[in-house]
């Protein structure tokens, strides 16, 4: 431990009573895949929204030897990407990265990088509202219930009222999964198009909803079901554009406006797939 | 004569040292509708409460004989077998249809959740059921995607029966359905009432403090007063020769129209 880098602070910002019991939430989450663990959430340095849970469960895992990511709608270089980065950096000193295969913990909001998760690697999602049953049935205690007893038939009334309103599933982001035939889980608000990222992942995954108060994690190799109908089967979106920097027609683009007069362009959302895209380009 | 479907034996609830209902005993065959009449505060709420699960008694029993033939005492079900009874072969219409509706789900939604629940998951043959029971409870299908709470007050009670039996439950209870509706309305409420109970084969429990809705709907009766009760007897009997002075009272307090 590093006294010097930030006196009056411990490491990684959090006190080690605070980790230990983080951590064993952590441990219970991924002794039961898909299951909201409630944990004593502290007050963070950053407002609640910008990552306060993924920021707690990433202090009580990190250490010295790490190499943290932490990527904003699949950027690097975004606002709240950079001040995680550089909170960690001070309080922790651990070295950062923007290559998804050089990160041993990344944390992202709204995002799953391109590049495959490997064996080792931890990923760190903040999250909103971690209940999925929330927008159905408002009562906290008949959700647990619900959860208990796995009676989880009205998440597929919200599926319904998508077709019957617009004729295909139209939630298109924070879709509903199902966690090793289990628990209904929701994956954080990353678009559909990452959920069969995290079907039999490599990596750990790990949730933390700081308002909420709720941890909850994927382990490694787990089957993960993205709830649909068998006449209207689970799909990712798709584009007809490419990305107009690096040309990838398999990456989740964002639309961007480029001027007033309805110009727009389409780019990779995960900004260190793109740049390593074109370095390979250039390369060549 | 089939066996019973229903057998209540020395239900009691306290609330506190206030009596709820006390020592009601009956039993009910398929295809039965009971009334349980009384004033406010009888008693009858309580013990519907009692009847389908949703509150434990302080003394005596519910025994439920499921569709195997076997007798199951609600009290004694876990939890998640009692749910699944409930959603399954009982039912459920509130005096306020919002407490029985989703009211941010559209109808097709309300309708085919109990389905779900139960694991159907084909979008089309769920809709269909939606748009089937929306006929049958004399909806206009064409609205299977508009909010109950575009619908109105005995629509709204149309469509909570119809989640209710979309599963074809054997016993439905039924909290006042009528009383909340005009008079023309309520009619044609009870018309389609006594329709389906008679030819789905429909165990009614009927909560009602209108003598009328009972005696149009029900087979027998029971009154209640002060959470006991104290008259039962087929409907007819108890109406045209009440024997307590209670049922009486409340018959002879009918309005002559």
């Amino acid at each position: 431990m590093n006294a010097e880098a930030m006196p009056g602070y411990n490491y990684a910002y959090l006190d080690e009573q605070t980790k230990g019991m983080i951590r064993r939430a952590i441990l219970k989450a991924v002794a039961i895949p898909g299951y909201q663990v409630p944990f004593g959430s502290r007050e963070m340095p950053l407002p609640y929204g910008w990552g306060t849970g993924g920021i707690q469960i990433t202090a009580s895992i990190i250490g010295p030897d790490d190499v943290l990511k932490v990527i904003d709608q699949g950027a690097d270089d975004t606002t709240n990407a950079v001040s995680i980065r550089s909170f960690f950096a001070r309080t922790a000193q651990v070295a950062t990265t923007t290559t998804t295969e050089e990160a041993t913990v990344i944390q992202t909001r709204h995002r799953i990088p391109e590049a495959p998760l490997k064996s080792g690697q931890i990923l760190v999602y903040q999250v909103p509202i971690p209940e999925p049953l929330r927008f159905m049935e408002p009562s906290e205690s008949e959700t647990r219930t619900m959860h208990a007893l796995e009676e989880y038939g009205v998440m597929h009334v919200k599926l319904y009222e998508d077709i019957a309103e617009h004729g295909r599933i139209a939630t298109s982001y924070n879709y509903p999964v199902k966690v090793e035939d289990r628990y209904i889980m929701c994956p954080s608000p990353i678009p559909k198009f990452d959920n069969p990222k995290m079907d039999n992942c490599q990596a750990l995954q790990l949730f933390g909803a700081g308002r909420e108060k709720r941890i909850y994690a994927i382990p490694p190799h787990t089957r993960v079901k993205s709830l649909d109908f068998e006449d209207h089967p689970f799909e990712i979106q798709s584009w007809d554009e490419a990305c107009s920097i690096c040309g990838s027609r398999k990456s989740f683009l964002d639309e961007i406006i480029t001027d007033d007069h309805g110009g727009r362009m389409f780019v990779c959302s995960d900004s260190d797939f793109c740049a390593r895209r074109v370095r390979e380009q250039e390369g060549t | 004569m089939d066996a019973e479907l229903l057998r209540v034996t020395g239900l009691t609830r306290y609330y506190g040292n206030r009596v709820g209902c006390r020592d009601v005993s009956f039993s009910l065959w398929p295809g039965e509708v009971l009334a349980i009449v009384g004033e406010s505060g009888s008693g009858k709420s309580t013990l519907l409460s009692l009847l389908s699960g949703h509150l434990m008694p302080t003394r005596g029993e519910v025994s439920y004989r499921d569709r195997d033939g076997r007798w199951l005492s609600l009290a004694e079900l876990s939890e998640a077998d009692r749910r699944r009874l409930q959603r399954t072969d009982l039912g459920v219409v509130h005096q306020n249809p919002r407490d029985g509706l989703r009211m941010r789900v559209s109808a097709g939604g309300n309708i085919g959740e109990r389905l779900m629940a139960l694991g159907q998951r084909h979008y089309g043959r769920i809709r269909g059921s939606g748009l089937d029971w929306m006929e049958r409870v004399e909806l206009d299908p064409g609205r299977i995607d508009e909010h109950p709470s575009a619908f109105s007050g005995g629509m709204q009670q149309r469509l909570q029966i119809a989640r209710n039996l979309v599963t074809s439950p054997r016993l439905v209870f039924m909290d006042e359905p009528t009383s909340g509706l005009d008079v023309s309305v309520q009619a044609r409420l009870l018309d389609l009432l006594r329709h389906l109970v008679s030819s789905l084969g429909l165990a009614v429990v009927l909560v009602t403090h209108d003598l009328a809705v009972a005696r149009i709907l029900a087979h027998r009766m029971m009154v209640m007063r002060g959470g006991e009760v104290v008259e039962t007897g087929l409907s007819d009997q108890v109406l045209d020769d009440p024997c307590h002075p209670y049922t009486q009272l409340l018959v002879s307090s009918i309005l002559q129209a």
